[in-house]
């Protein structure tokens, strides 16, 4: 005779590690009680054990299950519980119905292996499972699972209240949107934010990971996906056929499944429902934090970061080519600050230098601009915001300081602009950018990216 | 007592083929017994006391809120209703001061007056439902719950209530088969059986009833008696 050891969600219960069949007795205690869904916000739960999920019970094929159901004094309702691991009537249901203050028990033989769920099956069925009675009994083949290095238990669930999706407050169960399949909550393990944070779920480099799965519904059906990691095994629905080399596995309503894979690089990889509004908007997100040395070969992490020009590009080539460092001819700083241009500053000024009507000021034919060399140095070096007057026009709107530009490249761009699009003037050199620069105070460029 | 009158009640699990049965005018009480009342009652009938009961007529947990015998001690006001007691405990009450229970029928009619207003309705559902939500506080006192169209209190949302043959329904221990037409000699009928599938109030409500046993003594668990002829 052997008193199981049960699970408290996420940990799984420990494997059987036992080579025959035996008398296990399980004890499962249902209690009513008011704890947190989402942060300040409470719900009256209806639990196996305390918590939801219920605990796991984990047992061999073969063993002879003594089950115990308590039903706390202080509860108000009665309960009972169907096992799917059970062959007979309401897979337990008819022979556990017990009111508050009372306790019953029943024997059966564990006759399959597999992932099994269990929960209550008192009327209305539907408001018991909602309020999050059911759990996971794992009945392991006689041989035992193939070893690990980490297990967890985890089990997807829909809450339905009457408030929206993190509404503070002790927050009733909502009928019609259980009958509508209409959730306001869609989680992990019984709450919002289970295994985010310090909850996540940890492991490390090279281990393999195996996660027993449940989904006590009571409506949807789960998509379960890793983020960033592909699952090594799948036994689909808990049964005994391993499937491959799996993205994303179907968990149905009042089922489970079994997933393994095995870790190779650090991170964070997130565990979601991919119906993926549920994940974002719902709470059917959770977190296994991987720690460990890097693999760049695997997983490079970000290489390269720089600017996309897209079909801007084109014509910022063309006028690099004409712009080798032919000295501080007006020619010479033309070409180069075509180049500039085309490259950066046409993104908001436009290739003909007209600017965006009422958003970006043209240079094209600017009185703005030519009013005024060394206001137009400033403006490049220090950026510009405020309502300005061009051409008749207000504009305002925040031209972004560029100084990481070198004089040169400034010189070049403004004696372009300068001679360009219908402007003529004086070419800028570079001890003029680099005085507007000292008295700006800013320190010398990096040069442009 | 209110007077409430008689009319056709429908059960909430038929038999297939079951009629509506005709339920004839009576008195109830306006709200559940009190502790003081049930005090008075084992003051002068020791044997409901709680050191003298046979096991026979009440469960351990038999007026366990209690301090002693004749003591109601601090988790039992004199105003609040009375927990903890069995169904022959409060038959026996009830004859005491020459009432009875009401039956199942009788107790459903009251608690659910005939009404066009779906308002009303939702009302009971939602105090019922605001009953199960909230966390297990102290039970109020008798009669302070707002009265319901017959000027009765405390019907729904203050505690379940023994009925005289709260057996009628013999809800399967596993209630997703009674919808099996098999069972008709069970008087079976969840969910798709059930006259009305979309008050869960109710069916929390005959779900209760059928896990009892008449020695049970439960927290949640009192009574009010009825007559038949005004009092």
């Amino acid at each position: 005779m052997i008193e199981a050891q049960l699970g408290v969600a996420p940990q799984p219960a420990p494997p059987v590690n036992r080579a025959h069949a035996a008398k296990v007795i399980v004890k499962l205690e249902v209690r009513e009680v008011v704890k947190e869904l989402a942060d300040k916000v409470q719900y009256m739960f209806w639990t196996f054990g305390g918590n939801v999920p219920g605990p796991m019970i984990r047992v061999r094929k073969g063993d002879t299950v003594e089950l115990h159901l308590m039903n706390h004094p202080d509860n108000a309702m009665p309960h009972n519980i169907d096992l799917h691991a059970v062959t007979g009537p309401g897979g337990g249901a008819a022979s556990t119905f017990t009111a508050p203050g009372h306790q019953t028990q029943f024997t059966f033989t564990a006759l399959n292996e597999g992932v099994y769920i269990y929960h209550c099956a008192t009327a209305p069925v539907g408001m018991h499972i909602a309020n999050g009675m059911y759990g996971l009994i794992v009945v392991e083949p006689e041989s035992g699972y193939t070893v690990v290095d980490r297990e967890y238990y985890v089990v997807q669930s829909e809450f339905y209240t009457h408030g929206a999706f993190r509404e503070p407050g002790l927050q009733p169960f909502d009928m019609q949107r259980a009958i509508n399949e209409d959730p306001a909550y869609v989680v992990f393990n019984g709450r919002d934010g289970a295994l985010i944070g310090d909850r996540a779920l940890p492991a490390n480099v090279g281990e393999k990971v195996r996660l027993f799965l449940g989904n006590g519904g009571p409506n949807l059906i789960s998509s379960f996906h890793v983020i960033g990691e592909i699952f090594d095994n799948v036994f689909p629905e808990g049964g005994t056929v391993a499937n491959h080399q799996v993205q994303t596995t179907v968990i149905p309503a009042g089922g489970s499944a079994i997933v393994e894979f095995a870790l190779q690089v650090p991170g964070t990889f997130i565990l979601v429902d991919h119906s993926i509004f549920r994940a974002f908007n719902k709470g059917a997100l959770g977190m296994l934090k991987v720690s460990g040395p890097e693999n760049k070969q695997i997983y490079s992490g970000l290489e390269v970061d720089e600017v996309y020009l897209a079909e801007r590009s084109a014509k910022a080539t063309e006028a690099l080519k004409g712009s080798k460092d032919g000295g501080d001819s007006l020619e010479a700083r033309m070409a180069r600050g075509k180049a500039v241009y085309m490259g950066t500053c046409s993104t908001c000024h436009q290739l003909e230098g007209q600017g965006l009507a009422s958003v970006f000021p043209p240079l094209a034919k600017s009185d703005f601009l030519m009013a005024d060399k060394q206001r137009s140095i400033h403006t490049v070096l220090a950026g510009l915001q405020g309502p300005v007057e061009v051409n008749g026009q207000t504009y305002n709107n925040v031209m972004p300081p560029l100084a990481n530009f070198t004089d040169h490249e400034i010189a070049d761009v403004l004696s372009f602009v300068r001679n360009s699009f219908g402007n003529q003037g004086e070419a800028v050199n570079d001890a003029e950018v680099a005085a507007v620069r000292a008295e700006l105070k800013q320190p010398a460029a990096a040069g442009h990216p | 007592m209110a007077p409430v009158p008689g009319g056709s009640y429908a059960a909430f699990y038929p038999v297939k083929g079951e009629a509506p049965q005709p339920v004839a005018p009576f008195w109830l009480d306006l709200q559940p017994v009190t502790n003081a009342e049930f005090l008075a009652f084992v003051r002068e009938h020791e044997r409901w006391r709680r050191s003298r009961v046979p096991r026979l007529f009440a469960e351990a947990a038999y007026l366990s809120s209690w301090a002693g015998d004749l003591e109601l001690g601090p988790d039992a006001e004199p105003a609040q209703p009375v927990t903890f007691v069995s169904w022959f405990a409060a038959s026996a009450y009830c004859k005491s001061v020459g009432k009875r229970l009401p039956t199942e029928a009788e107790w459903e009619l009251a608690a659910n007056p005939a009404s066009d207003d779906p308002l009303a309705l939702d009302e009971i559902a939602r105090r019922t439902l605001a009953f199960y939500a909230r966390p297990r506080g102290k039970l109020p006192r008798a009669g302070d719950t707002p009265p319901n169209a017959h000027g009765l209190h405390d019907l729904h949302g203050v505690i379940w209530e023994w009925v005289a043959d709260w057996n009628a329904s013999l809800a399967l221990a596993d209630n997703r088969q009674d919808r099996d037409p098999e069972n008709d000699a069970f008087c079976g009928g969840a969910a798709a059986g059930a006259s009305d599938p979309e008050s869960y109030a109710t069916f929390m409500r005959f779900a209760f009833r059928g896990s009892l046993e008449a020695t049970y003594a439960l927290h949640h668990l009192g009574f009010r008696c009825a007559r038949s002829t005004p009092p």
